[in-house]
Order: structure tokens, then C-alpha cells, then sequence
């Protein structure tokens, strides 16, 4: 059974679609091709060709049968010829058949599979136009073709057999190309048996792994790690190659951040790490060459570093002629968003937003004020630096760098130096209670400012990228335990209070792992602040598993449909003296004593605990009492009861969110 | 070694050999060479074309008052416009380098992405930045739009950064040392340029007056597209894209003065823009509705 290879070769496509693209076009191949079965499909790619590979195809797919309805037996043997006739066969070869409406005939058509050959000389063509990619691009003139990139060759291989089609202009044939430098000039004729090899011996490894282990036995161990340096790497490079160079250690007198933010960002080069964790005056660049035996590839871009380093240093030097502190007017000249003003208008908002927020953490935490305020006035100032400028991922950490640099102290330096953390779910939030609350009103003000002039997220639109805004604030309220209420800040605007809601939820699901219900139960409370929240979450999560709870969870949602069902408001407490002794009268007593021992509790897995106990009371009284008694006082006096219960336990949790296993049967 | 200009006289015989026409610079303030009406102008409608000039380029924000070794407030560019881009366009590029002494074998090339955008001139393209040993030589753009329209054939345009090439090959590590002719050092032809240029962008262009200027050169192209007639093969188009041209420098200059807010910079590059369409959609129906006609 056959082999078939298909390689694109274009020029250089941008490394970060390359695996993307290479999954569209296996889906849409093995879409195409699926009837032709094949024992492996296998993709892979460099930066100037898509390569697939298929594995024992059928010579040719599966005849199919279709059958074809005719005129109904009754009709007569003349509709029947009729039908015969347009089929090209005679009225012999139809067959007959069964249905609702009677006996009809119907042809059964055999059509032959197509050669594997065929089919894909057919098919390729309008596969390869599919293969979607962010942003294409056309170059054979208006409203021709697109792709990433264009096409410059096309191999299409069946063992040894050329498949032929053409794409864009481009005919298919069963030539490759080398290396661009190192390969040969000339164009290679590869079967399915040489491919490999024939490219190998012109430069090019085509398997991304293997790239990726030759450049990690280059590494060496004291280079730091960054995986997203070297797959953007391995997929920049045909035949990578790590070569190291160095620079003069009185650079080091820069900070590391700026150093490495040059070597990783700008110039993809891993950065080299001493024992003690400092970095040493060196770096590991890949090339995409065999190797430097002159040396003039490391010079070359030792140059281009130190050239690097000088405009930094320069920077910096330019820089600290004038201090954060004096730039603060500057901010009036730097716009936030233009329906939002500028950044001074941004900072004069932070200014009371933080201090309601220190105010209410002033006896539940230890947190300096005037630190937040000072770093507040000063964390948007590097904005207006050269540094930054050039260095925008820097943002906040430079302005920390000055801070400290200009005698602010480490707290206001620290503060202003994270207020951008958590950039990500993955990333940690800042250190300190000041540069947590700092950050917290930078992300709030934006959320709050935003939803404001109806800059809502919506799908995959999110410009201001609010959503992760949102997620830091909510990462730093679990994970700080910052004792003041979130949504206290953000009260009369709805849409941002569902949109926060919403992202609260997703973090406990999506990045802590509770269930969905578990969520629900314990976000129907109206929030108090996030730690509160995780530990209530944590508790419910500890209990459910006993054996009372479900059970009583179920027993919760009965209560809410008996309380809803009767229209009952104001309940207010029941009366003891209209208890009825019984199950009635032991709910009741054991109400009380659970409720105080919850009240009593700090820890909210005791009180989940007591309330679990009351099951067996609760099941007894659903058993043995009819709520809906005839006489109304008493039926009052049980709704009350039993509204008493549902309210008294549900600021830990709504229970009745919880599902339960056969909850759907439960009556009223 | 080469000097400066030997490499220039390398690139220009190099593209000349290959069909392009070369131009001199044109004699306006621009920010690159896109913006030169050979490129501008030239990539629009169904005419192939091929041509190669070197643009000084002035960018007021960029001056370092020459006390920067890499950065400089006006850089020259080797521009080529290949239309439409022939197959082998990247073997050619490679060509060029090899032809001013660069032995690829010896070096590191790679072709990043690097995606391209001109919103004043309505124009975008995709492409890369070319790397020699981690050092930025080239911008290769394919154009896709050009005046807010599609291109009938698209260009190949290859953006030469001279002053680094020659520090490469001339391995000096400052702009200012690189020897232009024999005997004679960039600073000694340039230096001045940088020191008084950066004054008078960043501290004495004045505001107000340039505002008024911006203002007065888009009245006149304005009032010359108003009266625009596509029959008449005389009427001044050009001179309209010259005043897109003043406007252009007068906002970097607004822009270098702190003039300009980020939100007002969305105004300005809307106007400017809007002139600029408006001219390049003059000059195709005013050149090429003839053709479009036969076809």
C-alpha cells in the first residue's frame, strides 16, 4: 500500500503559526482522505515548508453503493423503462423495494472509488487553500491566491509516483529544496524513501523535535531555561546551531531585568545564569547555520548587544537627569484612553479609590497608607522614561528601578515595581499588602473606568484586555486574603458586577478545580470579601463527601420550593408555643442548639458539620409533618420553621445549588 | 573594506542590473522612503515597474543630538521596489547582500516576521525583518494596500538600513565612525545635521506656527483634489501628493515638540490619511482608467 508525502515550501512563515498550521492542514487531510485509511499521518515543519506524511493508503477507496428511488410498481411498467432508461441500464437491472407508500423500483448505483492518485491530485489543491492562518497574504496580484506566505515549490509524492496539480500558479512535482545557504542551489528529487535524508544531507532537519534536542544539547547547564525562547526558535531555524558570546561585565552594573528583557526579548538569545543566581556576562544565541568556525557570527552579535546595552545605559543615564517625582505633570500629557483622559487623570482617580480601600483594611490588616499613596503618585511616571519607551514590557518595573535608585525606600520602590503583577494565571501576585492594594486600584479603576463609556469585553473582542485585569484582581484577593469587599467597589454598575462575578467563578472552576455547584452554593451569599469565599468553598468541598450533607442538601431544595410555592415573605421566627411535640417540636430544639453551636464556631467546616447533623430531624419532619396544615396559624408557624432554617445557614452557602443524585425526583 | 558610499554605488549597480530604474532621492522631508511618490504612487494601478534610490530619511522624534551611536534623527534608506515581485525575489535579496561582501556562508540569516503599516498613507503589507548575526539590515514587505486599496500587482519592497549595513561591514560600533568616503568619517558629513536638528525639533520648531502650516498645506491639497478632473493627464495630482508630503513632516515635527496627545494623534493621522487616499485614488483613475477601459 502506498506512501504519500506532501511538503509546501514557501517562504519563511512566521514560527508561531507554523504549528497551527500544520494541525488545520492534518484535520482537513485526514477530513479529505479518511476513506483511503492509512496506518499513520504525520505532520511536521520548518520555517519554509509544511511537510505531511501518510502511511499505507489504499491503492484506491471503497466502491459505494447508492440507491436511486423510481416510479412506484403501480405505475406501470412504462414509468419503470422510463427510470431505466435515464440510468442507462435496462429495466432488468432495477431492483424493487418496500416503503411506507408501497413498492417502488430503485436502481442501485455502484460508483467506483476513486485511485488514491486522483483523489488527491483532485483534492489537494482546494486543502491547501483551506489551511487557515491568522493573517495571509496574497502576491500573485488582486484576488489571487493567499496564503501565509507564498508558495515557491510543491512536492507531492505517492512512493515514487509525482501526484500532479498546481496551486497558485505553482505545478507539484517531486522536488524539495535545501537549506537556503547550505543546501544545494539546485532543486532535489526526493521519493517518500529519501526525503529525510536527502534534506538532512542539504541542511534542513525537518522534525521539530529533533531541531529542539539539538538546540538543548547546545545549551549548556547554565543557561536559563525559557521554553517559549526556544520554540520560537526551533521554529525560526532549519538547522539550528547555539553559539556563545559574551559582553563586558561592567554591564552587569545594569539591572538584570533590562539585561535579560534585551538578551530574551529583542535579540532571542538565552541568557546564562552564575551558581548564585546572578547573571554571567554571556549569552547563547542559535543560529540557523552549521556551526561558526570563524567566529564572526558570535562577533557580530556581540556587537549588536553591546550596541544594545549602550542605548540602555544611555537611557538610563538620560533618565535619571529627571527624577519620577518631577515627571508627575508630565502625566497630564499622556492619555489613558482618549474618552478617559490621560494618565494624571488616572492617578487622580487611584488617590481615593485606594484610600477608602487602606480604610477598610486599617484594623483587619498591617498596610502602610502612605506607602500606597506615595507609589500611587509615582508608578505612572516611568511612562514618560526612554526607557520604557523603548522597553515597554518593562513598564512598572522600570519605574520601580528608579524609585529605588532615587532614595524612595524599597516599600513605595517594591509597590511600584509589581504594580503590573499577576501578568498572568501563572505569573504570582506582588509580595507586599502595599503593592497588592496598588495594583488591585490600578486593575479596578480600569474594569470600573471602562464599563463606564460601554467598553465591555464581548467574545473574543477585549482591546483593553479586561478580562485579565479582572483575573489579577480576583488572584490577588484569593491568594492575598485582603479583608475588604470587591464588590463594594463596584456597586451600581450590574453589567461589571456580573462580569467580575463571572471571572470569580471561572477562577474557582477553571484554575482551582471546584465544582460547578460548589460555586454556585457558596457565591449565592452576598460577598463579604474573597478569602471569605475560598474558605467558605473549601469547607462545603470538605463536607459534601459526609454522608449527611447531600441528603440535607437535597432536603434545602425542598424547603426553597415549599417557601416559594407558599408565597411566603416575612416570616419571622416560629412561635415555640405553636410547635406541636413530635419531630416538629426535636427539628425546632435541634435547630437551636445547631445554630448556636454554628454561631459559636469560627471555623466554617465545624459549622457545615453541625448543620449536616441535622438530617435525620429534617428527613423526620418532611416524613411524619404535613406543612400545608388546615389550620393556617400552624401552617405558618411551620413555613416559619422551616424559612428560619433555610436563612439562619445560608450566608455560608445556598445548599439547595448543590446537586444531588436523584435531587430531580424530590417532591414538595 | 568599502566605504559607505562604495557599498551604496554596489547596491545601486547590483538592482540597476536587474532591470530597476534608479532614482535619486526625492527632495522632500519624508519619514521613509515608502513615502518618496516612487514608491508611493508607483505601486498603485497595473503598470509593472522596478526602481531603487537611496531616501534620507527624517524622523525629528528619533535625534539623539548625536550623542547616541545607533540612533540618529535623520538615516538613509535603500529603497527597491520590485512590481510585481518576481519568484526568485528572496534569492535575489541574498544576491545583494553577497554582492556588497557579505559571504552568507559565513553568517546567520533569518527572515522574521515583521508585518508593516502606514496608517497615514492608508497602506499595509506583510513580511519580515531580515537578521544577519542578530543585527537588523532589511525590511522585506510584500504591500498589499496602498491608498486604502488593494494592489492590482503586489511589490516587492526592500528597505536597505545603510548606516547599519556599513557599520557591519566596516565593524565600527558607532553610526558616527563609519567611513563615508576615503579618509572621511560620517560625522565628519552628518554630525553637525544631528546636533542642530535635534534642537530645533525638540526645543525650538515652533508650535504654534507649525500647527498653522500643517492647517495651510492640507487647505491646498484639499482645494486641489476638489477640483480634480481624470481626463486632464495635466492636472497636478503630484504636486497634491507633495502637500500629503508637508503635512506628514509637520506632524513629526508637532509630534518630536510633545505637541501631540495620543488621542489627538488619532485625529491628525485621520486627516492626513484622508488626503493621502484621496490622492492616490486621483492619480489611478487620472493614469490608469485609460488602460482599465481596453481591458
Amino acid at each position: 500500500m502506498p506512501d504519500f508525502l506532501l511538503e509546501i515550501g514557501a517562504e519563511e512563515i512566521p514560527d508561531w503559526m507554523i504549528e497551527p498550521g500544520l494541525e488545520d492542514l492534518r484535520a482537513k487531510f485526514q477530513a479529505a482522505f479518511g476513506v483511503f485509511g492509512g496506518s499513520a499521518l504525520v505532520t511536521d515543519g520548518t520555517p519554509r515548508r509544511l511537510f505531511l506524511f501518510a502511511e499505507n493508503l489504499l491503492h484506491q477507496a471503497p466502491d459505494t453503493q447508492t440507491i436511486l428511488p423510481g416510479p412506484s410498481v403501480s405505475a406501470g411498467e412504462k414509468a419503470a423503462e422510463g427510470f431505466a432508461r435515464k440510468q442507462g441500464v435496462s429495466i432488468s437491472e432495477l431492483g424493487k423495494m418496500q416503503d411506507a407508500k408501497g413498492e417502488r423500483y430503485v436502481f442501485h448505483q455502484l460508483t467506483q472509488g476513486q485511485s488514491a492518485a486522483q483523489a488527491l491530485s483532485g483534492k489537494l489543491p482546494g486543502i491547501i487553500a483551506g489551511v487557515h492562518f491568522p493573517k495571509s497574504m496574497s502576491w500573485t496580484g488582486k484576488g489571487g491566491f493567499r496564503f501565509i506566505r507564498p508558495i515557491r515549490w510543491i512536492a507531492a509524492v505517492l512512493d515514487a509516483q509525482t501526484v500532479s496539480f498546481e496551486v497558485a500558479g505553482v505545478k507539484s512535482g517531486n522536488t524539495t529544496r535545501g537549506h537556503r545557504i547550505l543546501g544545494s542551489k539546485e532543486p532535489l528529487p526526493v521519493t517518500v524513501a529519501t526525503y529525510m535524508d536527502v534534506l538532512r544531507d542539504n541542511f534542513v532537519i525537518v522534525r521539530a523535535e529533533e531541531r529542539k534536542q539539538r538546540i538543548e544539547t547546545g545549551l549548556g547547564a547554565d543557561v536559563q531555561k525559557d521554553e517559549e525562547l526556544l520554540r520560537t526558535l526551533v521554529y525560526l531555524t532549519e538547522f539550528p546551531t547555539a553559539i556563545r558570546g559574551g559582553f563586558d561585565p561592567s554591564y552587569l552594573e545594569l539591572p538584570k531585568e533590562i539585561l535579560s528583557t534585551v538578551m530574551r526579548h529583542h535579540q532571542r538569545y538565552f541568557t546564562v545564569v552564575r551558581a548564585d543566581g546572578s547573571l554571567a556576562p554571556e549569552f547563547v544565541a542559535v543560529t540557523n547555520t552549521n556551526g561558526d568556525p570563524d567566529g564572526l557570527i558570535r562577533q557580530g552579535n556581540e556587537r549588536v548587544l553591546r550596541a544594545r546595552f549602550n542605548d540602555a545605559r544611555f537611557f538610563w543615564q538620560v533618565d535619571q537627569r529627571k527624577k519620577l517625582s518631577a515627571r508627575v505633570p508630565d502625566l497630564a500629557k499622556v492619555t489613558f484612553q482618549a474618552k478617559l483622559g490621560s494618565y494624571a487623570d488616572k492617578v487622580g482617580r487611584l488617590v481615593p479609590l485606594a484610600a477608602e480601600i487602606c480604610k477598610a483594611l486599617e484594623h483587619r490588616s498591617k498596610i502602610d497608607a502612605s506607602v500606597v499613596q506615595r507609589a500611587i503618585k509615582l508608578c505612572k511616571c516611568d511612562l514618560t522614561t526612554e526607557m520604557v519607551r523603548e522597553f515597554t514590557e518593562l513598564q512598572g518595573i522600570v519605574g520601580g528601578l528608579y524609585a529605588r535608585a532615587q532614595g524612595e525606600g524599597e516599600s513605595v520602590a517594591g509597590a511600584i515595581y509589581e504594580h503590573y503583577k499577576p501578568v498572568s494565571m501563572e505569573d504570582t501576585i506582588p509580595r507586599t499588602p502595599e503593592g497588592q492594594v496598588l495594583s488591585i486600584v490600578d486593575k479596578l479603576d480600569t474594569l470600573r473606568e471602562c464599563f463606564k463609556i460601554g467598553l465591555i469585553p464581548s467574545g473574543s473582542r477585549d482591546p483593553f484586555a479586561l478580562r485579565r485585569a479582572a483575573q489579577g484582581v480576583i488572584k490577588i484577593l484569593f491568594e492575598s486574603r485582603l479583608p475588604f469587599s470587591l464588590m463594594k467597589r463596584v456597586e451600581g454598575q450590574p453589567a461589571l458586577v456580573d462580569f467580575l462575578n463571572e471571572r470569580i467563578s471561572y477562577y474557582l472552576r477553571e484554575i482551582k478545580g471546584y465544582p460547578y455547584d460548589e460555586v454556585s452554593a457558596v457565591m449565592a451569599p452576598e460577598e463579604t470579601w474573597l478569602a471569605n469565599l475560598a474558605d467558605r468553598l473549601d469547607a462545603l468541598h470538605d463536607v459534601r463527601p459526609t454522608e449527611d450533607f447531600e441528603p440535607l442538601a437535597a432536603s434545602f431544595k425542598r424547603i426553597k420550593n415549599i417557601l416559594k410555592q407558599a408565597q411566603v415573605d416575612e416570616t419571622g421566627p416560629p412561635d415555640p408555643n405553636l410547635l406541636f411535640p413530635g419531630p416538629e417540636q426535636d427539628l425546632y430544639n435541634s435547630f437551636v442548639r445547631v445554630r448556636e453551636s454554628a454561631r459559636a464556631s469560627s471555623s466554617y467546616r465545624e459549622k457545615l458539620t453541625a448543620i449536616a447533623s441535622l438530617r435525620p430531624r429534617v428527613d423526620l419532619f418532611f416524613d411524619k409533618i404535613l406543612v400545608n396544615d388546615p389550620n393556617p396559624a400552624i401552617r405558618r408557624n411551620r413555613l416559619a420553621l422551616l424559612d428560619s432554617l433555610l436563612t439562619e445557614f445560608s450566608t455560608i452557602a445556598d445548599f439547595s445549588e448543590i446537586v444531588t443524585q436523584g435531587a430531580s425526583g424530590a417532591k414538595v | 573594506m568599502d566605504s559607505f558610499q562604495d557599498t551604496i554605488f554596489k547596491l545601486k549597480r547590483y538592482w540597476a542590473d536587474r532591470g530597476a530604474v534608479i532614482q535619486e532621492p526625492y527632495d522632500l522631508e519624508v519619514g521613509a522612503g515608502t513615502m518618496a511618490p516612487e514608491t508611493f504612487l508607483r505601486v498603485l494601478g497595473p503598470r509593472p515597474y522596478k526602481v531603487a534610490y537611496v531616501q534620507p530619511s527624517r524622523r525629528p522624534a528619533d535625534g539623539r543630538y548625536g550623542e547616541n551611536p545607533n540612533r540618529l534623527y535623520k538615516h538613509q534608506q535603500l529603497q527597491v521596489i520590485l512590481k510585481p515581485t518576481p519568484d526568485d525575489v528572496l534569492d535575489q535579496y541574498l544576491g545583494s547582500l553577497e554582492a556588497i561582501g557579505i559571504d552568507l556562508r559565513k553568517h546567520d540569516i533569518k527572515f522574521e516576521e515583521d508585518n508593516w503599516e502606514a496608517p497615514t498613507l492608508g497602506a499595509w503589507g506583510v513580511g519580515w525583518q531580515v537578521m544577519l548575526d542578530g543585527l537588523e539590515i532589511t525590511q522585506f514587505t510584500y504591500f498589499q494596500q496602498c491608498g486604502g486599496m488593494d494592489l492590482d500587482l503586489i511589490p516587492a519592497e526592500i528597505t536597505y538600513g545603510l548606516e547599519r549595513i556599513a557599520a557591519f561591514l566596516q565593524n565600527v560600533d558607532s553610526v558616527y565612525d563609519i567611513e563615508w568616503a576615503p579618509g572621511v568619517k560620517y560625522a565628519d558629513v552628518r554630525l553637525a545635521d544631528e546636533e542642530q536638528f535635534s534642537v530645533y525639533n525638540f526645543e525650538l520648531a515652533n508650535v504654534d506656527r507649525l500647527w498653522r502650516l500643517f492647517s495651510e498645506h492640507e487647505a491646498e491639497c484639499a482645494e486641489l483634489l476638489a477640483g480634480f478632473a481624470p481626463e486632464n493627464r495635466r492636472f497636478p495630482v503630484l504636486a497634491a501628493y507633495d502637500q500629503v508630503l508637508k503635512c506628514s513632516h509637520v506632524f513629526n515635527l508637532l509630534d518630536a515638540r510633545g505637541a501631540i496627545s495620543v488621542t489627538g494623534r488619532v485625529g491628525i493621522i485621520a486627516r492626513v490619511r484622508k488626503l493621502a487616499v484621496g490622492v492616490a485614488e486621483a492619480w489611478v483613475r487620472q493614469q490608469f482608467a485609460v488602460e482599465e477601459a481596453v481591458a
